[in-house]
């Protein structure tokens, strides 16, 4: 067993979720914090992303009240699989709730990239996707090669979910591209994107 | 007795969840919140949430918030202890929380495992930057509730209720 993060694996993070996005449309993105929420800031630092820099294990249930509050928008949460094995439990309640509109996408590098590589339990085989399956979660995918990726792509912007897919990537240090820090900042600026003047009334 | 005259205080809050709006209503159970859950999920007009752990519900009305959704965190004092970190991200976003929270262990508790939590919640929810709005009996609860949805929806604070097991009763397992 690799210890030290999955160089093995094929896929490279940025270039996946450089990917993803690129088709993303209208829909409303989380991501988790860490390398995460600097890979969709890599793509792009727009108005209607929410990354996090804190609240581990929050990027899935903030998804689920977004997606449940916005059932016309297409909600992806986008997170990594340390931030994930966090909340494992919001799984369960994405299962319960069913929304149709949610998609979410781990970038599962089996390591904890912003403290120093140490191993997540994925690098020891615990199986994401196959946790979500058993939650509940009614499309839920490993995707370990571009092919598997490419077939994904357009599944991930259409498919009615909610859905769940891990993404094997390579465990790899890039350059950080950081989005502004300011939460306050962040939320005003998505909130204003999104429902317009209303979100300055209250 | 009948269903109201058991919880009264639930028509109170409800009446203060409709006045406001609130869309999304989250929560992991409590004997205390019982008629009020029953409520609100019989409503038709909120999306009743039921959670693995009370700070997935802080996370979810954040998204609500995000969304366009009002939303109200119910739980028991000893899920305030869960909620902690969490609490990070309505305060830093400056995010509207309002969490309802049934005690245990503050009057008469007979359970020697919710006495720690139940003594510290109040402390912990401060620490974390939650106003807080203890209501000790059945006449306050209306007024706490409306002033802590008022300065969390409309002073974009993060506010909690909680109600005192004063109110509710201390649960004896039938002794």
């Amino acid at each position: 067993m690799d210890r030290h993060g999955s160089i093995h694996h094929q896929l490279r993070r940025r270039h996946v979720v450089k990917a993803l996005l690129r088709d993303r449309g209208k829909s409303l993105v989380v991501a988790g914090l860490g390398a995460a929420a600097w890979d969709v800031t890599a793509a792009g630092d727009v108005s209607l992303n929410f990354p996090l820099w804190g609240a581990m294990g929050g990027a899935v249930p903030v998804g689920l009240g977004l997606a449940l509050a916005q059932p016309a928008r297409r909600v992806l949460v986008i997170t990594g699989d340390g931030e994930m094995l966090m909340g494992l439990g919001s799984l369960a309640t994405v299962a319960v709730e069913r929304p149709v509109n949610l998609v979410i996408v781990v970038l599962d590098n089996e390591c904890y990239g912003e403290t120093g590589m140490q191993p997540t339990h994925t690098a020891d085989g615990v199986d994401l996707s196959a946790i979500a399956a058993s939650a509940g979660i009614p499309i839920s995918e490993t995707i370990r090669d571009d092919d598997a990726l490419q077939s994904a792509l357009p599944r991930i912007h259409r498919i009615d979910g909610p859905a769940f897919f891990n993404i094997k990537v390579r465990s790899e240090n890039l350059p950080l591209v950081l989005p502004p820090k300011n939460g306050a900042y962040l939320k005003d600026r998505f909130r204003l994107a999104l429902l317009g003047s209303d979100a300055t009334n209250r | 007795m009948t269903e109201s005259q058991v919880q009264p205080w639930a028509d109170h809050i409800f009446q203060v969840l409709t006045d406001y709006k609130v869309r999304q209503v989250a929560y992991v159970p409590d004997a205390g919140h019982a008629r009020l859950i029953q409520m609100c999920r019989e409503s038709g007009q909120l999306i009743t949430v039921p959670l693995t752990t009370e700070e997935e519900g802080v996370a979810l009305i954040c998204g609500a918030w995000l969304g366009g959704h009002k939303g109200v965190l119910l739980m028991q004092s000893s899920g305030v202890g869960n909620c902690i970190n969490m609490l990070t991200l309505p305060r830093v976003c400056q995010i509207p929380l309002l969490m309802l929270v049934t005690m245990r262990g503050d009057w008469g508790e007979f359970n020697p495992w919710q006495i720690p939590m139940g003594q510290i919640a109040e402390k912990a929810l401060s620490l974390a930057g939650v106003l807080t709005f203890y209501v000790h009996d059945l006449c306050g609860v209306k007024d706490a509730a409306e002033a802590a949805a008022r300065m969390a929806f409309e002073g974009s604070a993060q506010t909690a209720v909680l109600l005192s097991q004063r109110i509710l009763g201390a649960k004896t397992f039938g002794r």
